[in-house]
């Protein structure tokens, strides 16, 4: 083995607590950063799954300034079979057809303003997992009946339940008055009070008669097995819909720009406590390296004096940060994994955590899951450091003159 | 017999300086741990207030009076009788800044060309503008005139999905307390712009008696609103009022009526003192390694000062000052940095980039640092107690060396 790698080693443990302190540093940085960007990009993971597969879904095609206005007549011609056409696309998880409308719901008690939505019954639980949540009752099955679901807080709020009735009032598509009768038919208990006072959901085809909307919806919403597989489709999409000029191919990141936002905000405040971490562990192989340096001007003039190049000893200092920023990466990445695994297992969370994480479709106890990438972005930002740190050091030594540092003190 | 305390101190302070580059290095560690605990807290902070401060305003008020039923089921139902004497006078009583008695029912607006659903807002707008509840800026038009006015003031985002204008008619639906649909037509007479985009679709603003006149509902309101300009406080000195308000009322604070923003108050300085920790622990092995290392290159020195009659005690008050001057001089440094990294940001940072996130938190797209003396403090309590903490070990260390082993080091 090469001299200069036994010495370093053999140096290291010259100053035992010195060195394991330093490299204690990195450990407790180490151990942070895996758990604390595990923990991070698992909550995104879970944040984009439930966000998208509560009800947006991977894609919409919409009219192409619906989005933005949602004005009834920004529709979709032909909806249904749009959605037909895009289910024989090769890739495509679940496509169906939907359509929105404001209206008056009333019961025999009370009256509220709410957001229609007309599904296709037998689509739907395809792009999202609100038919998935009954708690009473059944979901919606024929595209024309004059049946509704709505969520419990809404039933609660109407006073209705299994069997009654529920009047609505609105404009339909063509600005004519539109008025209907459905008999709720499920209530859906999601356990997030936001869904459960909004969904109200009729089947497609009862819809459109009552909204006089003919065959139009106002969107068909798209899922893809897997997230990454989203750019791709939104391609296929467009090239397939290149003749529709009316129509907007639209990715999770334009329907809930919200999300993407979310996650770069969040990433960049972390991003903020993380270069601190870094910094302090740098600052401190950088005192511990300096330190050793200082110490050993002596030995080091003699060793010039016996021929060693400078070169070379500045490699030396270098294999010695080399080790220990090592045994720091390694060690750190080795405890980081053993506490995030058990985390991974029991679960994280603190007071408060609860209320900050519903705004953001999150449970309030996460389980962060172990990643490669996870395990290693952190921990070699922190071995990057101590490398640079070991520069300053290492360059003093090229300009040591071998006399005066034998008579240094 | 030992050296004067006097001198124990100034001893402290010239070893410091033994090794100058060691002790800049390490003071530029404390500094930048401290000015990220100072930074990063005045951050949280400035986001927590803002969050607050909106909430406040859309709520309004930092304490409601409801019909109990009211917040379960918001409907023209659960209305309740203007407020009765005892309760009318604790609300004009001090710490009562102001307060406004509201309908807020839900109701659908259409105009000719589309409709929504949208919560419609009975107000006297010179009672809402003493609790500071009125609608952001108004872009076109002017707010109401008083509660008798039959116009509505709606948001910009509803005007243009409406696709409706100042001066245009639009109907307002909602049930009147037999839940018949109480409905008239009525002018917009003025567009506002909110600072949470979410209100300017959920909020149509019209004169509270005009309002009343339409349900059927008489005298009838469905909240009060009241404000003591003092949000921090609010559990001093709303049970008066639920006192006032008696059991058939229900009286609640902000923290109460929303939740959300109640525990983010109540965990941001829990935050920001775990955030403190962690970075002081992150400094603390390099403070321990300067002590360890200071220590070490004066075994003999320490050696020699027992020998000549110095007691334990001085040693390790000796080396425990070393270690209180380093963390004082980081401490200083750390928050002047602080102090001047962050008054320039005060005026805001631009966060539009992520606007629609900062909205899901109830936050607007600037973000106003705040440079709170109480995070300074607290740093600094963190630094100052758990720096004296990790110099313990190695100062105890220093005062248990065998004085003759000591001598003979080397």
């Amino acid at each position: 083995m090469n001299v200069t790698w036994v010495l370093a080693w053999r140096n290291l443990w010259r100053h035992r607590r010195r060195t394991w302190l330093t490299v204690g540093a990195m450990v407790f940085s180490n151990v942070l950063l895996v758990f604390l960007i595990s923990l991070q990009l698992g909550s995104y993971q879970m944040m984009i799954d439930s966000t998208l597969g509560a009800f947006t879904g991977h894609i919409q095609v919409q009219q192409h300034e619906y989005l933005e206005q949602q004005r009834m007549r920004q529709s979709v011609p032909a909806a249904a079979g749009l959605a037909a056409q895009l289910r024989q696309l090769e890739g495509v998880q679940a496509v169906a057809a939907r359509a929105e409308a404001f209206a008056l719901a009333s019961s025999q008690e009370r009256s509220f303003g709410i957001l229609l939505t007309g599904v296709q019954p037998e689509y739907e639980p395809g792009v999202s997992t609100f038919p998935g949540l009954l708690a009473e009752g059944r979901y919606l099955e024929k595209s024309d009946a004059a049946e509704i679901v709505v969520g419990a807080v809404l039933a609660r709020n109407l006073k209705v339940g299994l069997g009654d009735e529920v009047t609505f009032l609105g404009s339909g598509r063509d600005g004519s008055f539109a008025a209907a009768v459905a008999t709720v038919v499920g209530i859906l208990h999601s356990g997030i009070d936001e869904v459960d006072r909004s969904v109200a959901q009729l089947p497609l085809g009862y819809f459109q008669q009552v909204f006089a909307m003919g065959d139009a919806g106002h969107s068909v919403v798209i899922r893809v097995p897997k997230l990454d597989q989203v750019d791709g489709m939104v391609e296929a999409l467009r090239s397939q819909l290149a003749s529709r000029e009316d129509l907007a191919v639209l990715d999770w990141d334009a329907l809930q720009p919200g999300l993407r936002q979310a996650i770069t905000s969040d990433m960049a405040s972390a991003w903020l406590m993380y270069s601190v971490l870094i910094v302090l562990v740098a600052f401190s192989v950088l005192n511990t390296q300096l330190m050793s340096v200082l110490e050993r001007t002596r030995e080091f003039g003699v060793m010039l004096a016996l021929g060693v190049s400078p070169q070379r000893l500045a490699r030396l200092i270098g294999v010695e940060t080399l080790l220990m920023a090592t045994l720091g990466l390694v060690l750190g990445i080795l405890l980081g994994a053993i506490l995030t695994a058990y985390l991974g297992h029991t679960g994280f969370t603190y007071p408060g955590m609860e209320a900050l994480n519903s705004r953001f479709n999150l449970p309030a106890r996460i389980y962060p899951p172990l990643s490669l990438l996870s395990l290693l972005w952190g921990p070699l930002l922190v071995f990057l450091g101590a490398l640079l740190a070991a520069v300053y050091p290492a360059l003093r030594l090229l300009s040591l003159q071998p006399v005066a540092a034998m008579r240094a003190v | 017999m030992g050296l004067p305390w006097g001198s124990v101190a100034t001893l402290a302070w010239r070893n410091l300086w033994r090794n100058r580059r060691r002790t800049v290095i390490m003071l530029l560690a404390i500094a930048v741990g401290v000015w990220a605990m100072v930074f990063m807290a005045s951050l949280m902070r400035g986001m927590t207030d803002q969050m607050v401060r909106n909430g406040l305003q859309s709520l309004p008020g930092e304490v409601q009076i409801h019909h109990p039923d009211y917040r379960a089921d918001p409907s023209v139902v659960n209305s309740m009788a203007p407020p009765a004497p005892a309760l009318r006078a604790a609300l004009e009583a001090a710490p009562v800044a102001a307060w406004s008695g509201r309908v807020r029912v839900p109701a659908v607006i259409a105009s000719e060309r589309d409709s929504r659903g949208v919560t419609l807002l009975g107000v006297d707008p010179l009672a809402e503008q003493a609790i500071g509840a009125l609608p952001g800026e108004l872009v076109a038009g002017r707010f109401l005139e008083s509660a008798d006015d039959r116009g509505l003031v709606i948001g910009a985002k509803l005007a243009s999905r409406l696709e409706t204008g100042l001066g245009k008619r639009v109907v307002i639906m909602s049930q009147d307390p037999n839940n018949d649909v109480a409905d008239r037509g009525a002018r917009v007479v003025g567009i506002y712009r909110a600072r949470l985009q979410g209100n300017e679709d959920r909020f149509v603003y019209g004169g509270r008696t005009a309002l009343q006149d339409m349900l059927g509902i008489e005298e009838m309101i469905s909240e009060i609103a009241v404000t003591a300009n003092d949000y921090r406080h609010v559990d001093q000195w709303y049970p008066q009022l639920a006192v006032a308000a008696g059991t058939e009322l229900e009286t609640l604070p902000w923290t109460e009526l929303d939740g959300f923003l109640g525990t983010m108050l109540a965990v941001q300085d829990g935050l920001s003192l775990i955030i403190m920790v962690v970075i002081f622990i992150a400094l603390s092995f390099g403070l321990v390694n300067t002590l360890v290392m200071a220590v070490f290159e004066r075994v003999r020195e320490i050696g020699l000062m027992q020998a000549l009659g110095m007691r334990p005690g001085l040693i390790v008050l000796q080396i425990m000052l070393e270690s209180l001057y380093l963390l004082c001089l980081g401490l200083l440094l750390g928050n002047l940095l602080a102090v001047a990294t962050i008054k320039p940001l005060e005026s805001g940072v631009d966060i539009s980039s992520v606007a629609s996130a900062m909205e899901m938190m109830g936050m607007g797209t600037v973000l106003y640092p705040v440079l709170a003396s109480f995070d300074m403090l607290m740093s600094t309590a963190v630094v100052v107690i758990l720096g004296l903490l990790a110099s313990i070990a190695p100062a105890w260390r220093a005062s248990r060396l065998d004085p003759v082993k000591a001598l003979n080091k080397h």
